[in-house]
């Protein structure tokens, strides 16, 4: 169960080293073994599907064959970043629900010797294994440095939970994977209604302005609710929010520091690894303050605990959870 | 007929509830099927006596269709699981006559799945051309393949 | 040949002769089935017309016919009307064949010659069963007049009523402790917006004190055996731990009992109730019950507080579940519906969002004997809102969720503006994808809510969120949807947002139906005989059901079903027997050879072995004529009337016949 292969994609090498250099720090104390694809390629990103979509797949499905080929003794393929998987999935799924498509796409396949067979593969992201797979209690369990106090707004993105193919995720619109992985953690985890609205992907690159209004709109209502920073499963997601909160704040005239870091790193904090281990400390919009409360010993002054609700109050409907009465997701 | 389109030939039973309303709903509902398939309606589909489904492809069908009610939703209470035990066992008697138990297929189907209905027998109908015509009844006298003691033991 | 055979294929209009060569189907009848005994084949433009009758009935007269095969539509429409008449001319009923020549083949199939093909098949396999065909008895059984109502709602009551009124006995069950249904938990009812507690309550009283009805709530149908005319129905009455006899209903247990709880039922989840309780206080019966699952002495073993109290000793907490035997006739089902989950629309937050409500829950909140008396105000229970947006269609037309109207949305959205105007002065906007309007005095009201100033936004909703991105929406619930008569994307903020979720089949609507022999559609809903001829009988005999457990439907409607199943039920009852199909299963003795394989077969225990004779029987009264010992029995000694070895083999050899060979 604990053997998976791995596609770790472009970005972890370069923009998301410290996706990477704080997942690696996870994988042993979660007894988690990722073998890596051997030789494998870029995804295509958002872009190339959009321009033609068989060499697209194709470009995608070579990861596939791959893995399918490599395969010992698993048939779960992890990607940690959101476009990727969501790549890797779509690939596979319509060229099942396609059969011309995957014919071409395995034509394509054939000019390197390689070969795909659809829903061979199961495609999944790093945090649905953690939650599904690992458990919440197996993560609860490493825990040594509890990030209570921290007060973390939880940004799964867009790409992620949409269109749910397989129909993994607790819930498309409102999924709370991520939530439940950082309360595991200890954090203070804040209800975040944005949790799957779009960080502008590459728009920041074609119409900057869209983009800002985006970014800006996660951050203000991040702020709004009084979140230390931000947790994020996704490279393009952790990139806009950070590297253009600047320039958002100039194009709005706004001030707002809303560090953004990966949930592998506040996962590594809590599993009581050191910031540098982690790449903290990398990203732009600075995480210092914000984690001062849990690096140094001083207990964080609690928060004043919501008032308690008055008699005279109306009790709220239980919440919604799609495993209801199930399976024991989450905890 | 010729061998380059083969139609094959299809006997369906359907139970009285169940399926014969669904094919009454695919029809109602004007859901085009193939025409390949010829229907009998029993009352249940616990009815089936594997003797008919013998004489059929004995006297020229290339397949049968067994039709009923999903399983718990009999009208008889229970009498589809009966149909179930004996199309798994008719399955085995005809692989051991050479015949490809293929030919033989149990669908479930209820009062509202017209469109099922009418998929499952297209499909059928497909399964039944790859296979190719059967050619039981060479010679129109000779009725009994296997004797009537052995298809009264296939009954039971 | 002996049999002389006439068949007849109808045109039915152009729905049959439009795809299926009519003329050439009859003629190839007259000449190729001659041998097996066909003397005249004939096709008409509709059989089932009177002319087209009379024409069997002279040709069963003058040419001596001993069998008919009419090749029309399917035998569930038209079989009895052939019958009839095969009967009128003096030929015994069951010598009459159905060939279903629409349904089966011209509804189905396109091509013209392969469809003209097909029908010779069937209408050749028809000819061929005929022949084995026996004449029959019809079998008659009596009716039991007591009737059974399922379900205390609007629509049970109503059939109840009427049935009890007529003079004949009902047993009306209901699972909850009281009856009344949805309807007890409105405030106002559209379009007239009479108290909905005003109307129900006078009905509600004369069920319960009604001399031929006996009131079972608290109950549940446990087992049903039998059939048409006489079932035995097993009722699960639960233990209310409320001795019946003594309580007057005073109500002082429930004003002791120091165990509040959230009433998830009546309430709908916004108010309280104590652990034991009368759902409201209209409640028919008045009896109190325990709930025993948060009733501190069931959880912790002391308390008594309630028995300590009761002024006439009427608590018992040694009360068990009964199980009550009723023979009764007929059967009617009027379960109801489930609100739909409006969870599951996440992108709507209700759980999530406090001032997210259900159309229930504002139900309640509206309703003057709700938690708060009837003012509307926000999830604190003190504000009052300044603006309201009421989502329609949450869960209905949506392939997410449910593909179906959900019938009351629209009136029940327009009635909640016209109250949030009324009490509240809000500020109301309905979102809305379709307005639907339709019955009597339904659209007027539609009109005088446009007038009051509601506002109208037509689109489907995107989401309602906290998340503000402007000043004016900072504490407020956003509402995102595009605004397609306006053709751009609008953001509304409000206080409240009200959502009208649609209906749904009771959860549990499929293990009912199966309990009582009849089916659900693809949605879950109880399957009706015919969707406009027929809608409140079922395809098993003496089964009626009506109100919403058929489809969503608002209150007229319902109490319309109530009515109409009763007056079916009572044409029944006057009737005092029923003509059953004679298809049985009998064993010949003479070859039975007591090898007793067919005697763990029958659920209903129809299959006898006499152990002096060492051979099986058939109990005809218990036999339902499914058919499955007579498919087993390796002696052949079991037969099947109207469905025989000979009838099935023949229809088999005819479909089959050589020269039908497909184009």
């Amino acid at each position: 169960m604990n053997k998976y292969l791995f596609y770790p994609g472009c970005s972890m090498e370069s923009s998301a080293k410290a996706y990477m250099e704080s997942l690696n720090t996870i994988l042993e104390p979660l007894d988690l073994h990722f073998e890596e694809i051997e030789d494998w390629n870029c995804c295509g990103a958002t872009e190339y599907l959009g321009i033609n979509l068989i060499p697209a797949y194709s470009l995608i499905a070579r990861n596939l064959a791959l893995a399918s080929k490599q395969k010992n003794g698993t048939r779960t393929v992890v990607a940690p970043c959101s476009a990727c998987y969501l790549n890797l999935a779509k690939a596979d799924y319509y060229m099942q629900e396609r059969p011309s498509l995957g014919e071409k796409v395995n034509e394509a396949l054939q000019a390197g010797g390689l070969q795909y067979t659809p829903g061979t593969l199961d495609v999944r992201h790093l945090i649905d294994i953690l939650v599904y797979d690992v458990g919440l209690e197996a993560i609860r369990s490493q825990v040594i440095r509890p990030l209570t106090g921290l007060r973390v707004a939880p940004y799964m993105g867009c790409m992620l939970p949409r269109p749910d193919y397989k129909h993994r995720w607790s819930d498309h619109e409102h999924p709370t994977e991520l939530d439940d992985v950082l309360r595991a953690l200890g954090a203070d985890v804040i209800d975040y209604p944005l949790t799957t609205s779009c960080c502008g992907g590459h728009m920041t690159q074609i119409g900057p302005e869209t983009a800002f209004e985006l970014i800006r709109r996660l951050v203000a209502d991040a702020d709004e609710r009084s979140a230390q920073m931000m947790a994020t499963v996704c490279p393009m997601c952790q990139m806009n929010v950070d590297a253009y909160q600047n320039e958002m704040n100039h194009y709005f005239g706004t001030d707002y520091h809303m560090p953004i870091l990966f949930f592998t790193q506040l996962m590594g904090l809590a599993f009581g690894r050191e910031p540098k281990e982690l790449g903290i400390g990398a990203e732009l919009v600075s995480s210092r303050n914000a984690l001062a409360n849990i690096g140094v010993e001083v207990p964080v002054t609690q928060e004043p605990s919501a008032p308690k609700k008055k008699d005279e109050g109306l009790p709220m409907p239980r919440r919604w959870t799609k495993h209801e009465g199930k399976k024991e997701a989450v905890k | 007929m010729t061998d380059t389109t083969f139609e094959p030939t299809i006997i369906g039973f359907t139970c009285n509830w169940c399926s014969y309303r669904a094919a009454d709903l695919a029809g109602t509902a004007r859901m085009k099927y193939a025409p390949n398939v010829r229907l009998i309606r029993l009352m249940c589909s616990g009815r089936l006596d594997p003797t008919f489904v013998l004489r059929a492809l004995s006297q020229g069908a290339d397949g049968v269709m067994i039709t009923g009610c999903h399983p718990g939703e009999c009208h008889y209470i229970e009498q589809n699981y009966k149909a179930l035990r004996r199309y798994l066992l008719l399955k085995r008697v005809l692989k051991g006559m050479g015949i490809e138990p293929e030919r033989v297929k149990l669908v479930w189907a209820s009062a509202a799945e017209g469109a099922k209905f009418a998929a499952e027998t297209t499909a059928f109908v497909e399964e039944i051309r790859k296979l190719g015509p059967l050619h039981w009844r060479k010679k129109s006298d000779q009725f009994s393949v296997i004797s009537e003691a052995e298809q009264k033991e296939v009954a039971a | 040949m002996t049999e002389r055979i006439g068949v007849y294929v109808c045109h039915c209009g152009s729905n049959i002769a439009g795809v299926v060569d009519v003329v050439d189907v009859a003629n190839w009848a007259a000449e190729k089935l001659g041998r097996q005994g066909v003397v005249i084949a004939r096709e008409y433009k509709f059989m089932c017309s009177s002319l087209g009758q009379e024409l069997i009935e002279k040709d069963i007269k003058e040419l001596r016919l001993t069998r008919i095969v009419v090749a029309a539509c399917s035998p569930h429409l038209h079989e009895k009307t052939f019958r009839i008449a095969a009967k009128n001319a003096g030929l015994n009923p069951y010598l009459v064949e159905l060939a279903s020549i629409r349904e089966q083949v011209s509804w189905v199939h396109t091509d013209k010659t392969v469809a003209t093909q097909k029908a010779k098949a069937v209408v050749s396999g028809a000819v061929s069963r005929v022949i084995e065909n026996q004449a029959l008895d019809e079998l008659k059984v009596p009716i039991n007049p007591n009737t059974l109502v399922v379900g205390g709602g609007i629509a049970g009551i109503q059939a109840a009523l009427e049935i009890a009124n007529a003079g004949f006995h009902v047993y009306l069950v209901e699972r909850e402790p009281s009856i009344g249904g949805h309807m007890a938990q409105f405030d106002k009812t559209f379009p007239t917006l009479d108290c909905s507690a005003c109307i129900l309550t006078p009905r509600m009283v004369e069920a319960g004190t009604h001399p031929n009805i006996t009131l079972m709530t608290w109950s549940e149908v446990e087992k049903v055996t039998g059939y048409v005319g006489s079932f035995n129905v097993t009722i699960r009455k639960k233990a209310r731990f409320v001795n019946e006899e003594l309580c007057t209903g005073c109500g002082i247990c429930e004003e002791k009992c120091p165990k509040k709880v959230i009433d998830d039922v009546y309430e709908a989840g916004l108010g309280y109730r104590k652990a034991v309780y009368t759902p409201f206080a209209q409640a028919v019966p008045k009896y109190p019950v325990m709930d025993t699952q948060n009733c501190t002495y069931f959880l912790k073993g002391t308390c008594k507080a309630c028995e300590k109290f009761c002024p006439t000793g009427a608590i018992d907490f040694n009360q068990t579940d009964q199980f009550i035997n009723v023979e009764v006739g007929n059967i009617i089902l009027a379960t109801g519906y489930d609100l739909f989950d409006a969870r599951k629309v996440s992108n709507y937050g209700y759980g999530r969002l406090p001032n997210v409500f259900t159309s229930l829950e504002f139900e309640r909140l509206s309703n003057a004997a709700g938690p708060t008396n009837g003012n509307i105000v926000l999830r604190d229970g003190k504000t009052t809102p300044q603006s309201v947006g009421i989502i329609h269609c949450v869960g209905s037309r949506d392939r997410n969720f449910n593909n179906y109207c959900s019938v009351i949305c629209c009136m029940q959205g327009l009635k909640f503006a016209h109250l949030v105007h009324e009490r509240t002065g809000a500020t109301v906007y309905n979102f809305y994808i379709d307005m639907r309007t339709a019955y009597k005095a339904y659209d007027e009201f539609y009109q005088r809510v446009l007038e009051e100033g509601t506002l109208f936004v037509r689109g489907k909703v995107a989401e309602v969120t906290d998340a503000a991105r402007h000043s004016n929406e900072k504490g407020k619930l956003i509402i995102q949807t595009e605004d397609t008569l306006a053709g751009k994307q609008r953001r509304i903020p409000v206080d409240m947002v009200i959502l009208s979720s649609g209906l749904q089949p009771r959860h549990d609507a499929k293990e009912v139906g199966k309990l009582f022999g009849i089916s659900c559609s693809t949605d879950g809903w109880f399957t009706e005989k015919h969707p406009k001829l027929d809608p409140v009988a079922t395809m098993t005999e003496g089964i009626y059901i009506a109100g919403c457990a058929q489809g969503p439907k608002d209150i007229p409607s319902s109490v319309a079903q109530g009515a109409a199943a009763s007056a079916r039920v009572l044409d029944k009852i006057l009737q005092k027997e029923v003509a059953l199909e004679p298809v049985r299963a009998s064993v010949d003795k003479e070859k039975c050879s007591g090898c007793r394989i067919c005697n763990g077969l029958c659920p209903y225990h129809a299959i006898l072995f006499l152990e002096k004779e060492q051979v099986t029987e058939i109990n005809l009264a218990l036999c339902q004529g499914c058919g499955t010992c007579v498919a087993a029995c390796p002696a052949g000694a079991i037969s099947g009337t109207g469905f025989s070895n000979e009838q099935i083999l023949a229809q088999i050899d005819g479909l089959l016949m050589e020269n039908l060979e497909m184009v």
